[in-house]
């Protein structure tokens, strides 16, 4: 058995992590390139979103390197996401490839049959070795969130633009690297340290803007046109709605580690979506709504083209800016979204949202804006 | 005393729902009044006012909410969750009351329920109860009054097993059958997909829906899914599917989805694997949206429909 999984932002450092300790053989799927693409979209619904279509090139991909062993999440719906591995698994017999495929479940319908995945994927390990594994993947995963929690802070004000990035990427490289507890920790604050050092500009005011959206398209930077790079160059501290870990507390492992939960914003998407719409959709709109109450100076909606629960999110956005007064940009992805054309949308967005600060600063010249 | 009336959108779940509805709020002694067949008017007025990566329906829906709107004493707005044990309906219909409110704000009493039968335990009592309460009834009279409706729904149902198209289409007995497969409010909304049905039978077709699969044969042919479809369209689509391509004498199946739909994104995609798997029954799929040209679609129908005639002859 050979293991394999899909790609998503860093997704495959934890997991990596998690099956490894298990003993359990592991192919990552080469990094997410134009290569991976074309094979996805070759052999995807034309109508799919972009998440299942790179699923599918990570298939491909990781077949070539040997994997035999597909492991995913499910779900119920109502969003697409719930029938992925489906589809996919559909595909990939008609194309001839042998996988077999663990569908993962989400653990609020039958604990039981979650057990009986991990037994299957472990291989029967002790549940000793599985409580470690978790907790080791998990460490990984919070080391990653905070370091780059820090990075979107250095980026908007580092002097020389790309400092913050070489010191991400190398941490990247030395959290996966890390065999043991100390190893990970070790790693963590050596990046943390090598931020600090990075000579910024402490005076500099930045705009503080919030990427929120659907998971995918946030997490998964070849697909987000590395977005919050983008911003973070253009002098904004990014924040995201949703974080690896903090997904994985929400939907693993219940909430029991108390960190930032996306269950927050739902409570505070009514009056304006009152209703769960699948996947992130009210999520999305909370976000909105919480962000714009705790010194952002906008948000920037992301997601796939033709994802349900984002397009009703973002048909209730332009309620949320208007009440709350908060602007707020929807940027859809899909595979001819291009980086340029991107680029000068979120030029426009923060030329705005300057201007809104400059104006809240300088009361005197308000005949200026006037009309 | 002057009639209340309540208004419906001729729009998405009318089209499994009008009988049902209809029958309810005449039972309680209100007028009902539809919106009309969607129009030139009605599409337009529903683009301007929806988002544009909205797919074709919820535009029309925005347009037909526009048309009734301030004309009605009520607007029937529910959000229908689920109507069957562990399923659900698409998103966009779990959003559309808060989206119409957030587009339109529309200016009249609005009966905004939720649906939503997905649980074990789960029934209409509440929400029936607060029909009863925005149109001012008494519960006891509201429960009675869907019990009566859904008899009428039942009996509107079976009608369409026994092989009947809805909505004053006339069945046409041929050689040729063709199984269209689709969401409702796209396959009877004669405007939005162009008169297809009509076409269809113009060029020969004897049209069979899903909506003609009685639902024991489509839970059986859905229950042999390796996983449970949750939508409960999309089952009704892979289940009616199934039956119709291990059919012989369905001699083509058409599908029919709009334009950036997400589950016709992945159960056209099924559907339409199966079907070249098995490797004799035609297949096609007709994706629709505001931009769809006549011609194109005519020239692919005939197409199809020329396939069939040789296949079979
Ligand atoms: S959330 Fe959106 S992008 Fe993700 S699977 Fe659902 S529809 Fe697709
Ligand atoms: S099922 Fe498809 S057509 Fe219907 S509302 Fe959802 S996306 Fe639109």
């Amino acid at each position: 058995m050979k293991v394999t999984f899909p790609h998503m932002g860093n997704l495959h450092i934890v997991a990596k992590a998690l099956l490894e300790y298990l003993d359990v053989p592991v192919v990552v799927p080469p990094p997410i390139s134009k290569r991976t693409l074309a094979l996805g979209l070759s052999h995807s619904p034309e109508f799919a979103c972009i998440p299942l279509k790179i699923n599918m090139g990570n298939f491909v991909e990781a077949a070539e390197l040997g994997a035999d062993t597909i492991v995913m999440a499910g779900g119920v719906g109502p969003c697409r996401f719930g029938y992925y591995a489906q589809v996919e698994r559909e595909i990939l017999k008609d194309l001839g490839y042998n996988y077999q495929m663990i569908v993962v479940e989400p653990p609020d319908t039958h604990w039981s049959e979650v057990k009986e995945k991990i037994k299957l994927i472990s291989q029967g390990k002790p549940w000793w070795q599985i409580t470690g594994a978790i907790k080791f993947a998990w460490l990984k995963a919070r080391a990653i969130d905070i370091v780059e929690q820090k990075v979107q802070k250095i980026r908007a004000r580092e002097l020389v633009k790309g400092n913050a990035d070489t010191v991400y990427r190398q941490a990247l490289e030395n959290i996966d690297m890390a065999r043991d507890k100390q190893g990970v920790l070790k790693a963590r604050d050596k990046a943390l340290a090598n931020l600090d050092d990075i000579p910024i500009d402490k005076d500099k005011t930045v705009l503080k803007v919030a990427v929120i959206g659907e998971i995918y398209t946030i997490l998964e930077p070849y697909v987000n046109q590395n977005i919050e790079m983008h911003l973070g160059r253009l002098g904004v501290e990014v924040s995201r709605s949703i974080y690896l870990s903090e997904w994985i507390n929400d939907h693993l492992f219940m909430k029991i580690i108390p960190i930032r939960s996306t269950k927050d914003y739902i409570k505070m998407a009514p009056p304006y979506l009152g209703h769960f719409v699948g996947g992130h959709g009210q999520e999305t709109v909370g976000s909105a709504v919480k962000y714009s109450r705790t010194g952002f100076d906008g948000a920037i909606q992301l997601a796939p083209l033709t994802c349900m629960p984002e397009i009703v999110a973002q048909s209730i956005l332009p309620v949320v800016s208007k009440k709350e007064n908060f602007p707020i940009m929807t940027i859809y992805f899909d595979e001819q979204t291009g980086e340029a054309g991107m680029l000068t949308r979120l030029e426009a967005f923060i030329d705005l949202l300057e201007r809104r600060v400059d104006l809240k600063r300088s009361k005197d010249n308000e005949w200026i804006f006037g009309n | 005393m002057n009639t209340k009336t309540v208004g419906i959108p001729q729009a998405m779940l009318y089209y499994y729902y009008h009988y049902l509805w209809k029958s309810f709020f005449e039972r309680l002694g209100l007028e009902v009044k539809f919106s009309g067949e969607t129009n030139k008017h009605i599409l337009n007025a529903g683009i301007s006012s929806a988002v544009d990566e909205a797919c074709l329906p919820v535009k029309v829906f925005y347009g037909h909410v526009q048309e009734l709107a301030e004309k009605v004493d009520f607007l029937f707005l529910p959000r229908v969750v689920s109507t069957e044990k562990k399923e659900y309906m698409c998103p966009k219909l779990l959003g559309l009351p808060d989206m119409i409110k957030a587009s339109l704000a529309p200016q009249t009493v609005l009966i905004d329920v939720n649906i939503n039968m997905r649980n074990k335990n789960s029934t209409m009592k509440n929400a029936l109860g607060e029909v009863a309460e925005i149109i001012g009834v008494s519960h006891k009279k509201a429960l009675a009054a869907w019990r009566w409706a859904e008899k009428k729904q039942e009996e509107y149902q079976s009608n369409l097993v026994l092989g009947n198209l809805p909505f004053g289409h006339e069945n046409k007995n041929s050689a040729y059958q063709i199984a269209l497969l689709g969401h409702g409010y796209n396959i009877f909304d004669n405007y939005i997909n162009m008169n297809l049905i009509e076409k269809l039978q113009l060029m020969g077709a004897d049209i069979k829906t899903k909506e003609m699969v009685s639902h024991e044969l489509i839970e059986k042919h859905a229950s042999s899914l390796p996983k449970k479809m949750f939508w409960t369209f999309g089952k009704q689509l892979l289940g009616s599917g199934l039956y119709y391509l291990n059919n012989p004498e369905i001699k083509g199946i058409i599908f029919l989805a709009s334009f950036g739909c997400g589950p016709d994104s992945l159960v056209g995609e099924l559907l339409e694997r199966w079907a070249k798997r098995g490797g004799q029954k035609p297949f096609m799929i007709i994706t629709i949206d505001e931009h769809t040209g006549e011609a194109g679609l005519v020239t692919r129908i005939e197409a199809f429909m020329d396939m069939i005639k040789r296949k079979v002859s």
